[in-house]
């Protein structure tokens, strides 16, 4: 089975937020919700870099372990999703998640925070009807056979979406075309012993 | 005819060398490029390694951008793993050893010692000790933490019982409703401590007979008595533990309760730490005084339920207080006249110190 997984390569993110605008477009997630962020890093500086975050459904996830309803699983693909109808909106997942992911509709007291919502790796969640499935967590593109729509869309392919495996085989034939030793990222001090771009047919 | 031809050759001439001259300049450039040693000594610098370690470990730089409008998280959360850690690793096995450790001492300690007795009769004569007001404050607050323990619980362990058991329809009714009496519950089970706590707090003050009371075991095993004022070493560890551990649980708790205020994701990482920690241990702690104040003293759950203790009792368990007092001993019967003129005996009651 596959092990769907997000990369985002911030050497080709140009911060146009094409990929936010995606998400909120095929899930029609609620107002005030923004499942998918771009952060930029030294913004303004001559090193600025940018980099498209959002749920990266872990292998070990820490919302999952934390979650006192129990109310995420992992399908098959390695989706991390969750059951809005057991979801008391505690907000564990959140203080949890490396990413940040986890956002909930409102923010009033006694901890009423509204069911979580996060990235689904457009791959809806569990519902009796597909009406019922989109207006609860937006699209199911994969049982449509598509990947995310962030994905598809994002204008540079910094951000990419797909089976690790093949990410990652993507991620790693752009660092060696790019001809860089160190073509993961810039100024890599260990760019000489890391041989990133190591290329046997360039030799000799 | 030739004329034309010479021009033409000339302008040949010119465009070749404009050419070999652009071409070299090209040639140059495309040289550079296919030197990787030269790109990376004339590139602009860009994120490296060590500004991704750093962001790694949860640091980002004040030049950082997030496109979300309400966010101000970093791009690594990294102390959510150490939270994470803490209490599934730590918090959550401690809770189950201090109030499984508590139940068992409890057991263990009942089965060879039994309840501890009365040495002397009943003398049927009464001494009022907990007036009404103090008995619906203990009450109220005494549901209260019973209800805020189950369900505290239950969004603790509850999926690892519960959600197998019943299955998720019954666990979602279940979990949600743990969730509404614990948070709504809790501030008010906060307020009403308080005014316990305030109300009890000259009783409390520490003593130095208590030093003793402590030395022998609160003579909770065997025959011996040891001196007590109102409250015994044992009552004012309680209420010194509910007045320290209480108000740091009731403090982290509405922190959780109220994430309105805009408090940051790490503070209620701790939050919740001292929390748990505190309410598992006072969860504990509470079983014993449960035991101690119903089935483990004879004569002791009277003085909350009724507002009147028996005259031997208060001899034997708080012999100080009893010395003060024991001039205001009224007997079964004008305890029963006095509730009969619909007074209940309780604004009777006068409070003692």
């Amino acid at each position: 089975m596959a092990q769907m997984k997000f990369m985002c390569d911030a050497e080709r993110c140009i911060e146009c937020n094409g990929c936010v605008t995606a998400c909120k477009n095929a899930n029609e997630v609620e107002w005030g919700v923004q499942r998918r962020r771009v952060v930029t890093l030294d913004d303004g500086e001559p090193t600025e870099v940018s980099i498209s975050v959002a749920c990266m459904h872990c292998d070990d996830a820490p919302c999952m372990a934390v979650c006192p309803t129990d109310c995420f699983y992992k399908t098959d693909d390695g989706i991390v999703l969750h059951d809005k109808d057991l979801c008391i909106g505690c907000g564990y997942c959140l203080y949890a998640c490396p990413f940040g992911a986890p956002q909930f509709p409102k923010q009033n007291a006694f901890g009423e925070r509204g069911k979580m919502d996060k990235c689904t790796f457009c791959a809806g969640g569990p519902a009796e009807t597909k009406e019922e499935e989109y207006q609860k967590y937006g699209a199911n593109r994969i049982a449509e056979g598509k990947l995310p729509l962030c994905a598809e869309m994002c204008s540079t392919k910094a951000l990419l979406a797909g089976d690790a495996q093949e990410v990652a085989d993507i991620f790693r034939q752009r660092v060696v075309q790019r001809g860089h030793k160190d073509g993961g990222w810039s100024g890599n001090p260990q760019a000489e012993a890391d041989s990133l771009a190591y290329d046997a047919t360039q030799q000799g | 005819m030739n004329i034309s031809h010479a021009w033409t050759s000339v302008w040949r001439m010119a465009l070749m060398a404009l050419v070999l001259i652009l071409g070299l300049g090209l040639g140059q450039q495309a040289l550079a490029q296919a030197d990787p040693d030269r790109e990376i000594a004339t590139a602009v610098p860009s994120v490296d390694a060590d500004a991704w370690r750093q962001i790694r470990s949860g640091e980002t730089g004040p030049n950082f951008r997030s496109s979300r409008f309400d966010s101000n998280y970093n791009l690594i959360n990294a102390s959510g793993e150490n939270w994470r850690q803490l209490r599934n690793r730590w918090v959550s096995p401690f809770g189950l050893i201090a109030i499984g450790g508590m139940l068992a001492m409890i057991v263990i300690f009942y089965l060879i010692f039994g309840r501890k007795r009365l040495d002397e009769p009943k003398t049927g004569r009464k001494l009022p000790r907990w007036p009404l007001m103090m008995r619906s404050l203990h009450w109220t607050v005494a549901t209260l933490f019973i209800l805020l323990a189950l369900s505290g619980l239950n969004l603790f362990y509850g999926k690892l019982v519960f959600k197998p058991l019943f299955g998720d329809s019954a666990w979602s009714g279940m979990i949600s409703a743990s969730k509404l009496v614990h948070n709504y519950l809790g501030p008010l089970f906060g307020i009403l401590l308080v005014f316990l706590l305030l109300r009890l707090f000259k009783e409390n003050l520490p003593k130095k007979h208590d030093l003793v009371w402590f030395k022998k075991g609160g003579g909770m095993i065997g025959k011996g008595h040891v001196d007590a004022g109102f409250a015994n070493g044992g009552e004012k560890v309680w209420y010194w533990l509910l007045a320290t551990v209480g108000i740091a649980v009731i403090a982290s708790g509405l922190v959780l309760d109220f994430p309105n205020f805009g408090q940051s994701r790490d503070t209620m990482q701790w939050a919740n730490i001292i929390h748990a920690l505190g309410a598992l241990g006072l969860t504990a702690v509470a079983l014993g005084h449960i035991y101690i104040g119903t089935i483990g003293t004879e004569g002791s759950l009277e003085g909350m339920t009724t507002g009147y203790v028996d005259e031997t009792w208060a001899k034997e368990h708080h012999n100080l207080w009893y010395e003060k007092v024991k001039d205001q001993t009224v007997t079964k019967e004008q305890l029963a006249a006095d509730h009969g003129n619909t007074r209940g005996g309780d604004q009777a009651a006068p409070r003692t110190s």
